[in-house]
């Protein structure tokens, strides 16, 4: 899976900002979503380590698709080929004006149809003006 | 048609068969086509892992015995498929010089592979991995690989991603015969390193291909 790089966010203390953040996984390959069908499966997370001047960061994940795959016997709910995941800030009450960089760690565990591979991280920064 | 023909032609008949079917008097030989000539087979690199019990496990233990070793995780949906398969050829074939041995790749430990294990009913010994025993095995990216080990502390098959039950079982009836393909229990007889020091293959392992069934 990669990563695009996010429009950069901008607004004024107080304001609500959101950030798209766009993900791309390859053809015939899925990574489990945030709310995988097994206890077993490890969900799609992304998880904010430095926010700067914004607050919150709360992640809207896209609606899973349901996929039969061969080795399960019951669909699963993954993602596949191209989509957005949705942070939603607030812009500090008492931030700076100024640029600034939102960083967080983005986990994920793809598979094909005949095998899976090891957890990732990648890390997501996404870039705001306070205005 | 004259006695003389009569006999080339059923001559030629039983050769032909031969040809096709083998002519051994025994039962028939089964060639697993994932199963590499013993010639081509390269040293299985030796780990020490250690098992639910906390028990050491050497890879070197197991010379003489045909081994399936399994890298799986409990997060691997199609490790999932194949670890059944796995505990049954277990139970069928423990009593004869063959053993399955399971290596988990999960970050988490026992804490989620203990529970798992028992949830699947395995009966095989499973030991968990670290990142320097799958670099011995080529890295091990994709989960399951499995390879087949002979008597001899080779590696006689690979595996990457779900593959055949067939293949597996076909291997391991391949190397538990005597010939061909599989080693004599007098070949097996190689005396274990003393100092069980790992010894990585010489060159990196050249059938990682998926096997797409």
């Amino acid at each position: 899976m990669t990563a695009g790089e996010p429009a950069k966010v901008a607004g004024a203390r107080n304001a609500a900002v959101q950030a798209r953040i766009p993900l791309s996984v390859k053809p015939g390959y899925h990574v489990n979503s945030n709310t995988p069908s097994d206890e077993y499966l490890i969900p799609l997370k992304l998880t904010w380590t430095a926010t700067g001047a914004l607050e919150g960061g709360a992640i809207a994940y896209p609606k899973p698709t349901m996929e039969k795959y061969e080795f399960a016997e019951k669909p699963l709910s993954v993602y596949t080929g191209n989509f957005e995941l949705v942070a939603n800030f607030k812009v500090a009450a008492n931030a700076p004006a100024g640029p600034g960089a939102a960083v967080g760690k983005l986990r994920y565990q793809a598979c094909s149809n005949k095998a899976c591979y090891q957890p990732k991280t990648i890390e997501i920064t996404v870039g705001y003006q306070v205005q | 048609m004259s006695l003389p023909r009569l006999s080339a032609a059923f001559a030629t008949a039983i050769l032909l068969s031969c040809f096709v079917q083998g002519c051994s008097s025994g039962p028939r030989t089964v060639r697993a086509a994932s199963v590499k000539p013993a010639q081509d087979r390269k040293e299985a690199p030796e780990f020490t892992l250690k098992d639910a019990d906390g028990k050491v496990v050497h890879l070197a233990d197991y010379r003489g015995k045909v081994v399936l070793l399994d890298f799986f995780a409990t997060w691997c949906g199609p490790c999932k498929i194949e670890i059944p398969w796995f505990t049954e050829l277990e139970r069928k074939n423990k009593d004869r010089g063959f053993s399955v041995l399971g290596v988990s790749m999960d970050d988490e430990g026992w804490e989620v592979v203990k529970p798992f294990l028992v949830e699947l009913g395995v009966n095989y010994r499973v030991v968990i991995g670290n990142d320097q025993t799958a670099q011995l095995y080529g890295g091990v990216d994709a989960l399951p690989t499995t390879f087949l080990i002979d008597q001899a502390g080779k590696i006689a098959a690979v595996h990457v991603g779900l593959a055949a039950k067939k293949d597996f079982e076909d291997g391991i009836q391949q190397l538990l015969s005597p010939t061909p393909g599989g080693i004599k229990p007098d070949q097996a007889a190689v005396p274990v390193a003393p100092d069980r020091e790992r010894r990585p293959l010489p060159d990196p392992l050249p059938a990682f291909a998926v096997r797409a069934k």
